[in-house]
C-alpha cells in the first residue's frame, strides 16, 4: 500500500515540477569560483542544491570544507588577494600511504635530521597571490612545520617542519585538503638538493665591474690633453686599468677559450674561434702598448667586448622553470605501490622494488607502474598518459594490462609480469636516442658563416702584415694586430643571441614554450612535419557526439542529463557536457556498475546508459546487435539508452578533430611534407583523408619503436623531421626527430621529453610560429651584412696603421648598439605580421 | 702620497665592496626566484589589518 502511495506521489511531483515554471540562477563559488547553477520554483523561498555558508556560497562540500579551516584559523583574508583563487580538494584516501615508510620519505628530503627536515613538494595549483600567502602561513594550519617558502616561477614549495612533531604523510594530507595537492612522481626519487649552475652571473658580475672602473680610469686618456697632472699619473691610470682588465680577461672570458680550443680539437671553425683569438691578441697588444709606453692599450674596448657578448648569453638563456623539457616516465610513474604479501597484509613499496610476480593492489586513479595480468574481474585502464586517447578501456581478469595506464574505479589487483625497468613502454628509453647528451647535433647559423669568415679575416690580416713589412716592421706589427682586434666579430656573435632571445620569449608570451634558442634555428630548417594522431590532432577535451536511434524527446534528455550528472565515468562527463542544460530532477536511485553501465530511476521511469548488452537485457524492444559503425565500417564508442524498458538508440563518440585543423593543414602543405602516425588502427583513415590535404601520408598500428624508426628512415633520407606529439608513446620519435614538440592541455603536468612544449589552445598557430624562425633567420642574415659593413669601415681603419684607441672604444659600442636595437626591432615586426 | 692616490683608491674599494656584495646576493640565491619576493613584500601589511578586525569581533562575542 505505502509502496504504491509513494510511487503515486512521486510520480505527481515529478508531473507538477515539470510543469512549474522553474527560476534559475547562476552564481560563482566563492572558494573555487566554478559555476553555481541554483534552481527554485517561483512559490519557494529557499533554493535548491546550494551550498550557503557564513554568507558565501559554495559549489560543493570540499570548497566549504576549505573556507571553514581558513575561516577557523583567521586566515580568511587568503581571499583578499585573488579572487575565487582556490581549487576543490580531491579524495585522497589512502592515496600517500606510502608515506608512512620511512625508506620512501627518507629519498623525497632534501635534508634530514632529528628535529628538522627539509621537503621541497611541487604543487601544480600554484598561480596567484593567494597561493603563496596560504602556503607561506602553513605553520599556522599545522603545528610542527616551522617556516614555507614558495617559489613561484618554479610552482615549488619549500617546507621546514619537524618530523617528531609532524609526519611527511600529514603535511602531504593538510595541502591536499586545502586544494593545493602536490605532485609526487618517480621524479622525486632521490634527487636531492640539484646544484644551480651560476657561473655565468658571476662571469657578468666581474665582466661588468672590470669594464666600468676601467671606462672610469680611461676618460683622462680620452682627451689626449697634455697636461701636467695628467701626465703625472699616467703610470698609476695605466697600472691600474692593467690590473682591473686581469679578471675580465681571465675569468670572465675563459668560456671562450675553452670552446674555441675544443672547436680546432674537432677541427670545425666556431664563431669562438675569432673572438677568442681577438681577445688574446687585444690583451696581448694592450699590455705591450702599456709596457713599451706606446699609448694606453684597448682595455677598455676590450672589457666592453665581454661584458657586452657574455650579456647576449644571459639573454639568450630564458628558462620556462615550471615547464620540464627532460621528462621521462619517471615524471608520471608513481613513487611507491601497495603490495600483497603471500599473509594478505598489505605494503608500500618503492616501485624500483617491485618484483617478477609480486600481487600489486591499484587504487581508482592511480598509474600502473609494471606490466602484469588482471586478476580482479574488471578494470577500466585510462591510457591518456601514453597514447593520448582518453576513453578508457575494459580489461577483463587474465588479461595483460600495460604499465603507463591509469585505474578508473574500484580498487583492482595485479601480478607483475615484468619489473619497471624491463617493462613495456619503460623499455623505450632504454634506446640509444636517450643515452646520449646530444648537446650540438647540428651546426648554427654563426658557426656556419665564421667557417668563412675566420680564415678570410687571417688571410686580411696577414696579407696587411706582407705590405706594411716591407715598409715598417713597427706599423706591421700594429696593423696585423689592428686586424685581428676591429675584426673580433663582436656583432657578430651578439646578432644571434639576441635575435634568438627575442624570438623566444615572444613564443613563450603566445604559450609555445622552446627548450632553447637553437631550437628556433632547427625550426626554421624542418622540411617535413609529422604529426601523432590521437591527442595531438584529436582533442580528448572535447568529443565529436552524434546520435543514432529513435528520436528522443526533451524530457526525455532531461532525463538523460540527470542520470548523467551523478556519474564520474568520463563518458558519462562528456555525454553530460554534450547535452543541453536542463533543469534538475530528484532521483529515487542510482546505480553504477562498473564496466556495464549506471542503472537509475526517476520516480517510476527506469534509466539505464552504458554498453549495448547491459541496456538490452530484458529490454521491451531488444535490437538485434547493430552496432554502430564508424564510417570506415569500425566499431566506435558508443553510450547506449534505455527508458522504461524501451531501448532509445545510442550516442556515438567520434573523435574530434581540432579547430582549424584543415585549415592549418591547407597552409602548411604548400612548404611541407606532411605525415600522420597513428598508434590505432585505421578506422579512421576515410575521415582523415577527408579532411586532411591530398597527398598526405597516414600510416597506422604504429608501436612507439616504430614511430622511432619512421622519423629515423625519413633522417636517413635526408630530411629535416619535426614530430609533434602528445603521450608517452611519442616521447622515442620526439627525441629522434630535429625538433620535437609536444601538444599539452595543460603545460604544467603533462609533456613527454622534448624540444618545445604547445599549449593545445594554440595549435591552430603552428604556421605562424613555423614562419616567425623563418624570419628570425632572415632577420640574422640580415644583421650579418649590418656587422660585415662595421667590419669593412674598422678594416679600412686597421689596414692604415690608424686605428687609435679612441676610435676603437667609439666603433665597438656603436656596432654593438645599432645590431642589438635592429634584430630587436625586426623581430617584433616580423612577429606582428601574422 | 699625492691625494689622487687616496682618492681612487677609496673609489676602487668602494666598487670592490658593492661587487662582494653582488657575489653573496648571487650566492645565497637572490636571483634563482625573482618574482615571489616582489608578491611576499606585500603581506605583512594585509596581516597587520587584518589581525585587529578579529580581535574586535571575539571581543563582541564575550559582551
Amino acid at each position: 500500500m505505502t509502496i504504491v502511495m509513494f510511487l503515486k506521489e512521486s510520480i505527481c511531483d515529478f508531473c507538477h515540477r515539470y510543469k512549474e515554471q522553474i527560476i534559475m540562477s547562476k552564481h560563482n563559488c566563492f572558494h573555487c569560483g566554478l559555476d553555481i547553477v541554483m534552481t527554485k520554483k517561483p512559490s519557494e523561498i529557499v533554493w535548491e542544491n546550494q551550498i550557503f555558508f557564513d554568507d558565501k556560497l559554495f559549489c560543493c562540500n570540499g570548497c566549504k570544507t576549505v573556507y571553514e579551516i581558513f575561516s577557523l584559523n583567521d586566515m580568511s583574508c587568503y581571499y583578499d588577494f585573488e579572487k575565487s583563487p582556490g581549487a576543490t580538494p580531491l579524495d585522497i584516501n589512502g592515496k600517500y600511504d606510502f608515506l608512512d615508510n620511512e625508506s620512501i620519505v627518507s629519498k623525497l628530503l632534501e635534508f634530514h635530521e632529528d628535529s628538522t627536515a627539509i621537503v621541497s613538494l611541487n604543487i601544480p595549483h600554484i598561480h596567484c597571490s593567494s597561493c603563496i600567502w596560504i602556503l607561506e602561513n602553513l605553520q599556522r594550519l599545522q603545528k610542527g612545520i616551522n617556516t614555507s617558502q614558495v617559489n613561484f616561477p618554479e610552482k615549488k614549495v619549500r617546507i621546514t617542519y619537524n618530523p617528531q612533531i609532524v609526519s611527511l604523510q600529514m603535511i602531504v594530507g593538510l595541502l591536499s585538503s586545502i586544494g593545493y595537492e602536490p605532485y609526487i612522481s618517480l621524479d622525486n626519487y632521490e634527487t636531492g638538493t640539484a646544484t644551480i649552475d651560476r657561473s655565468l652571473t658571476y662571469k657578468l658580475g666581474v665582466a661588468f665591474f672590470c669594464f666600468g672602473n676601467i671606462m672610469l680610469l680611461s676618460f683622462p686618456e680620452y682627451f689626449e690633453v697634455k697636461e701636467f697632472w695628467l701626465d703625472q699619473y699616467r703610470g698609476f691610470f695605466r697600472g691600474l686599468i692593467f690590473a682591473l682588465s686581469l679578471p675580465s680577461f681571465f675569468y670572465s672570458a675563459n668560456g671562450y677559450y675553452v670552446s674555441a680550443y675544443k672547436s680546432i680539437k674537432s677541427r670545425m671553425l666556431n664563431i669562438d674561434i675569432p673572438i677568442a683569438l681577438g681577445i688574446i691578441v687585444m690583451f696581448g697588444r694592450s699590455t705591450f702598448d702599456i709596457v713599451m709606453d706606446y699609448g694606453s692599450g684597448f682595455f677598455d674596448s676590450l672589457t666592453g667586448l665581454i661584458f657586452f657578448m657574455l650579456l647576449g648569453k644571459m639573454f639568450q638563456i630564458k628558462t620556462y622553470s615550471f615547464l620540464s623539457f627532460e621528462r621521462d616516465f619517471k615524471s608520471y610513474f608513481p613513487i611507491a605501490i601497495t603490495k600483497i604479501n603471500s599473509n594478505t597484509t598489505e605494503e608500500s613499496i618503492p616501485v624500483y622494488d617491485i618484483q617478477k610476480g609480486d600481487r600489486l593492489l591499484i587504487r581508482n586513479q592511480e598509474l600502473i607502474p609494471v606490466d602484469g595480468i588482471l586478476i580482479s574481474e574488471k578494470a577500466q585502464i585510462d591510457y591518456s598518459f601514453v597514447t593520448g586517447e582518453a576513453i578508457p578501456i575494459t580489461k577483463k581478469s587474465g588479461d595483460k594490462i600495460f604499465a603507463g595506464g591509469k585505474q578508473m574505479g574500484k580498487i583492482i589487483e595485479m601480478e607483475v609480469l615484468h619489473t619497471v625497468s624491463q617493462s613495456y613502454l619503460t623499455q623505450l628509453w632504454s634506446n640509444a636516442i636517450f643515452q646520449k647528451n646530444v648537446e650540438q647535433k647540428h651546426k648554427t647559423i654563426t658557426d656556419s658563416i665564421s667557417r668563412y669568415f675566420t680564415p678570410i679575416l687571417l688571410l686580411i690580416a696577414f696579407l696587411g702584415f706582407g705590405y706594411w713589412i716591407f715598409i715598417d716592421a713597427t706599423i706591421a706589427f700594429n696593423v696585423f694586430t689592428a686586424v685581428l682586434i676591429v675584426a673580433c666579430p663582436c656583432a657578430l656573435a651578439l646578432t644571434a643571441p639576441f635575435t634568438f632571445g627575442n624570438v623566444l620569449r615572444l613564443l613563450g608570451k603566445q604559450h609555445f614554450y622552446l627548450k632553447n634558442a637553437l631550437v628556433i634555428e632547427q625550426l626554421a630548417k624542418v622540411d617535413t612535419l609529422v604529426f601523432d594522431k590521437t591527442g595531438t590532432i584529436t582533442t580528448n577535451m572535447k568529443s565529436n557526439i552524434s546520435y543514432q536511434g529513435q528520436p528522443l524527446d526533451n524530457e526525455n534528455i532531461r532525463i538523460i542529463k540527470n542520470v548523467l550528472r551523478a556519474s564520474n565515468h568520463p563518458l558519462s562527463r562528456m555525454l553530460y557536457a554534450f547535452l543541453p542544460e536542463a533543469n534538475p530532477l530528484k532521483m529515487d536511485a542510482f546505480e553504477e556498475i562498473a564496466g556495464k553501465g549506471i542503472l537509475s530511476c526517476i520516480g517510476a521511469i527506469e534509466i539505464k546508459i552504458g554498453s549495448y548488452e547491459f541496456v538490452n537485457q530484458n529490454a521491451i524492444n531488444p535490437v538485434l546487435a547493430s552496432f554502430p559503425l564508424g564510417i570506415s565500417g569500425v566499431e566506435n564508442t558508443s553510450v547506449h539508452i534505455t527508458i522504461d524498458g524501451v531501448y532509445f538508440g545510442c550516442y556515438i563518440f567520434n573523435n574530434h578533430y581540432r579547430d582549424g585543423l584543415a585549415d592549418l593543414f591547407q597552409k602548411l602543405k604548400a612548404n611541407y611534407q606532411i605525415k600522420v602516425l597513428s598508434g590505432d588502427n585505421a578506422g579512421e583513415r576515410a575521415t582523415l583523408e577527408q579532411l586532411l590535404p591530398a597527398g598526405t601520408e597516414l600510416v597506422f598500428n604504429q608501436k612507439p619503436e616504430q614511430k622511432l624508426a619512421f622519423i629515423k628512415k625519413l633522417q636517413d633520407e635526408g630530411k629535416n623531421v619535426m614530430m609533434i606529439g602528445d603521450g608517452l608513446n611519442d616521447a622515442g620519435a620526439l627525441a629522434q626527430s630535429n625538433v620535437g614538440i609536444s601538444i599539452s592541455e595543460n603545460v604544467n603536468v603533462f609533456s613527454p621529453a622534448c624540444d618545445a612544449i604547445l599549449d593545445a589552445n594554440e595549435f591552430q598557430k603552428l604556421d605562424y610560429f613555423l614562419k616567425l624562425s623563418k624570419n628570425a633567420i632572415k632577420t640574422i642574415k640580415m644583421s650579418f651584412v649590418l656587422s660585415l659593413l662595421y667590419n669593412v669601415v674598422g678594416l679600412s681603419f686597421a689596414i692604415t696603421g690608424n686605428l687609435l684607441p679612441l676610435v676603437a672604444a667609439i666603433i665597438m659600442p656603436l656596432s654593438t648598439i645599432t645590431i642589438v636595437s635592429f634584430v630587436t626591432l625586426m623581430s617584433m615586426y616580423y612577429a606582428r605580421k601574422k | 702620497m699625492s691625494v689622487i692616490y687616496l682618492l681612487i683608491t677609496i673609489s676602487i674599494v668602494v666598487a670592490i665592496g658593492f661587487f662582494i656584495a653582488f657575489i653573496v646576493a648571487v650566492k645565497s640565491g637572490q636571483y634563482d626566484d625573482d618574482y615571489t619576493p616582489s608578491v611576499r613584500m606585500l603581506f605583512d601589511d594585509e596581516l597587520k589589518k587584518e589581525k585587529p578586525k578579529s580581535v574586535q569581533i571575539t571581543k563582541e562575542k564575550q559582551i
